[in-house]
């Protein structure tokens, strides 16, 4: 068959028949390498994704190592302990107490809630929302204390039964993307009595508009509670919160009693259900299961105890297997006489703590057996053997999970036995995925519904949407390629004995993938990043040339930028715990102090007076005090392309 | 190239649509794989280059260990090359006999959807999507191939 040359002796509708094969094959080309395109751009996002909470559990150990080497830390300043170990506000008896000290202006035009909480409010935030109006943090407050209290006596597991004629709903992931939830209310209507919903965690973080959906979900939930369903994800975790969005935003529209928010937040967070049980056959779990999964020890276990991922109970008297486990994760341990505020009956105990991780972080693949989750650095892989066993052990017949970005929205493995349920569309990017949900009732197959949200009225054609998503994948993976040059240099000049500047294709793919840790298709994405010469070599130097990392300060070193910029989140973080009263200064002495620290657990070889310098530089009105927030936007990467668009001199 | 690199970037490519990580992929993939890997074969040739690679009882998944070796011979042989820019031109103008320089959206609709190996209604709509020029109602060809070919180097 072929690429339709004609010939004299053709028929009309021969050649028609031809030339028509020849487009349709060029099309088909064309369009599957489009595709194609979309799904490397999907796993760079992914793997870089995964990448950063794996720094999540160093970021843990880093605490550890903290408390246990900062010792004047918690004797001038308790406060940090408590915070590190979770402390439990005091306890007021009636919302009207808790409130008292927020007014609400006349001036206020935003939405006003009643309560007792009615359908009539759900439909005021909804409206209120769409129009990007901004709830006043006291009715924030008292949403949230009223959430606590009737959270506090739900159960771990919510059991619910459906029937033909009440079916319900099960969302994913929302990660603060507003339009995704109201599309969801637009296609299948408002949570009620007879229309009933379950939420599979993970509703905050990343998206803009998370506290919305929180009082959207909360205040249904008043109205509802034995129709809405919430179950905790791993991003209804207060640590998580400050390195993935929901704190900053919390603080930027609330400036005032952002303080507040975020500390009832905390609280309610561990009250949230592990999960919900449909007719005694589904479970429904934000992540996934163990080979150790105990569902009647998750029946029992006090799970507001568990404060947050990144802070497991303190061990006990030399217990070995906790000890054993921190070692495989390179975790330090606490000397015994560290003192905290907590009392061991405030933690769960280490086996209660996994168990509650593996529900809240583990991934099914399809490689039998039950595995550490090495990509999020926390709870396990597990295969189709392990989901039979398990779901044997309690007569289940399907899991439902979320915590995985599907490019469809949902994604079905495991001999139909584990349903994956995703429902922020566009998650990475706009087109990268669909979002969906499931309905389904007893007796009958689950049905599926897809949705993306689109920003303009008509959805663009398919390879203008592909070249954005590529474009953004192919961006970001640039600025973690620009965050190693040095190092990356460094393993090409090893390779490059005749010091040509050039490597081969395999030379360039292995130290690409030793160094940034990131298993890509290097082969496949090597013609977007780096220049090849006629022979297939690469000139490994052309990709740091079009992107730099900005200096804040001119004479600072280079390693030491990178080294900067590769932790800042990490920094932001530590900063934020540091930076107890949230005013975004800490004290140059602070930073010197935290530094060395950090210095000395991460490993970073880096001279203390180049950051005493640097702490100086920043400290820009000599009042001893660096404001990090400025301190942290100094490193930023510069696209060279982009200085060129700015000025209107290049075209591309 | 050697065949050792063929095999890794074969291996590249098959692992980013193997989801589970267990050396096997969906069939109704191994299209697009073929093809991200450069080569154009028809609906026709994709059929025979599956029934290769398929297990004797098919099982809807491919296995790496079956793959690579047909993957490798296809690509050493150049097989299913891309179709050059002036073959396209020319079959474009087949279609235009008058020689407008144009087809209208109802003409390409029944040629892509009645002829050859027909494409189904969401690929027909995925083409007029990004070809249709709104305001004539029809694809000039010759600026569309140039617009295609440009997006894809």
């Amino acid at each position: 068959m072929g690429c339709g040359t004609s010939s004299v002796k053709d028929t009309r509708s021969e050649q028609v028949l031809k030339a028509a094969l020849v487009i349709q094959n060029w099309y088909r080309g064309y369009s599957t390498r489009l595709k194609a395109r979309q799904r490397y751009a999907l796993t760079i996002f992914q793997s870089i994704e995964y990448a950063d909470e794996q720094g999540q559990l160093q970021l843990s150990n880093f605490f550890s190592f903290m408390l246990e080497n900062y010792a004047h830390i918690h004797e001038k300043d308790p406060e940090i302990v408590a915070r590190l170990f979770g402390s439990t506000i005091q306890d007021y008896k009636d919302r009207q107490d808790y409130v008292a000290f927020v007014d609400v202006p006349n001036s206020y035009n935003g939405p006003r809630l009643q309560f007792p909480l009615t359908f009539t409010d759900i439909d005021l935030l909804v409206d209120a929302f769409k129009q990007q109006q901004i709830l006043h943090a006291r009715y924030v407050l008292e949403v949230l204390f009223e959430t606590k209290k009737v959270l506090k006596q739900m159960p771990n597991f919510t059991h619910v039964k459906t029937s033909p004629s009440k079916e319900i709903t099960i969302c994913g992931d929302l990660h603060g993307k507003l339009d995704d939830l109201l599309l969801i209310f637009y296609k299948n209507g408002l949570p009620s009595g007879s229309n009933s919903y379950i939420f599979n965690g993970d509703f905050v973080d990343r998206g803009r508009n998370s506290i919305e959906i929180l009082m959207i979900l909360f205040v249904s939930f008043l109205v509802y509670p034995n129709d809405l369903h919430l179950n905790r994800g791993n991003h209804e975790d207060f640590m998580m919160n400050l390195r993935y969005g929901f704190t900053k935003e919390i603080l930027c529209k609330y400036k005032i009693h952002g303080k507040q928010i975020l500390q009832i937040l905390e609280d309610v967070y561990t009250w949230l259900p592990i999960g919900t049980i449909i007719d005694n056959e589904i479970l429904v779990i934000h992540g996934g299961i163990s080979e150790s999964t105990d569902l009647n020890l998750l029946h029992h276990v006090e799970r507001h105890k568990m404060k947050s991922v990144l802070m497991p109970p303190t061990p006990l008297d030399g217990d070995p297997d906790t000890n054993l486990k921190k070692k495989k994760f390179n975790a330090t341990v606490l000397p015994r006489e560290v003192k905290t505020s907590t009392s061991l009956s405030e933690q769960l105990t280490k086996h209660e703590w996994e168990q509650v991780i593996d529900i809240l972080w583990s991934d099914p693949r399809g490689k039998r057996g039950c595995y550490p989750n090495t990509s999020r650095g926390g709870g396990c892989y597990f295969g189709p053997d392990i989901t039979s066993k398990v779901l044997n052990r309690y007569q289940l017949k399907m899991l439902i999970r979320s915590h995985e970005c599907k490019p469809e929205g949902y994604e079905i493995c495991h001999d139909g036995k584990v349903i994956t349920i995703f429902s922020a569309s566009n998650y990475y990017e706009e087109g990268s995925n669909r979002g969906a949900y499931i309905k389904l009732s007893f007796g009958m197959a689950p049905r599926f519904f897809q949705y993306q949200v689109t920003r303009t009225t008509c959805l663009r054609p398919l390879y203008q949407r592909v070249n954005a998503i590529e474009s953004s994948a192919i961006r970001i993976l640039r600025e973690r390629i620009i965050a190693q040059k040095t190092d990356l240099i460094h393993a090409f000049q090893l390779q490059d004995r005749s010091k040509s500047g050039k490597l081969s294709m395999s030379q360039w793919a292995f130290s690409m993938e030793n160094i940034l840790g990131l298993n890509l298709p290097w082969r496949s994405l090597s013609s977007r990043l780096v220049t090849t010469d006629t022979n297939g070599d690469i000139d490994y130097m052309s990709s740091f040339q079009d992107i730099h990392i900005q200096k804040p300060v001119k004479e600072a070193q280079s390693t030491l930028i990178e080294t900067l910029y590769r932790y800042r989140s990490d920094l932001q973080i530590i900063f934020n715990v540091i930076d107890s009263d949230h005013s975004g200064l800490i004290s140059v002495e602070e930073f010197r102090s935290m530094w060395k620290l950090f210095n000395s657990h991460y490993n970073i070889h880096i001279d203390d007076f180049q950051i005493d310098e640097l702490a100086e530089r920043m400290d820009l009105n000599k009042d001893g005090s660096i404001d990090f927030n400025e301190f942290l936007k100094a490193f930023h990467v510069v696209h060279k392309l982009d200085k060129l668009n700015k000025s209107g001199s290049g075209l591309l | 190239i050697t065949v050792a690199e063929f095999h890794k970037k074969i291996k590249d490519a098959f692992e980013v649509f193997d989801h589970e990580a267990n050396n096997t992929v969906d069939v109704r993939e191994i299209g697009t794989i073929i093809r991200s890997l450069g080569c154009c074969p028809s609906e026709g040739e994709l059929h025979d280059l599956i029934a290769e690679v398929e297990e004797e009882e098919p099982t809807g998944y491919i296995r790496f260990e079956k793959f690579l070796p047909v993957m490798t011979e296809v690509l050493l042989e150049r097989r299913y090359r891309p179709i050059p820019e002036d073959i396209l031109l020319r079959a474009f103008e087949v279609l235009d006999p008058s020689k407008r320089g144009f087809l209208l959206k109802e003409e390409l609709i029944k040629y892509m959807t009645e002829e050859g190996e027909p494409f189904s209604q969401e690929e027909m709509e995925e083409m007029l999507s990004a070809a249709i020029d709104p305001e004539s109602n029809s694809v000039h060809y010759k600026d569309y191939i140039a617009m295609m070919v440009i997006d894809e180097s």
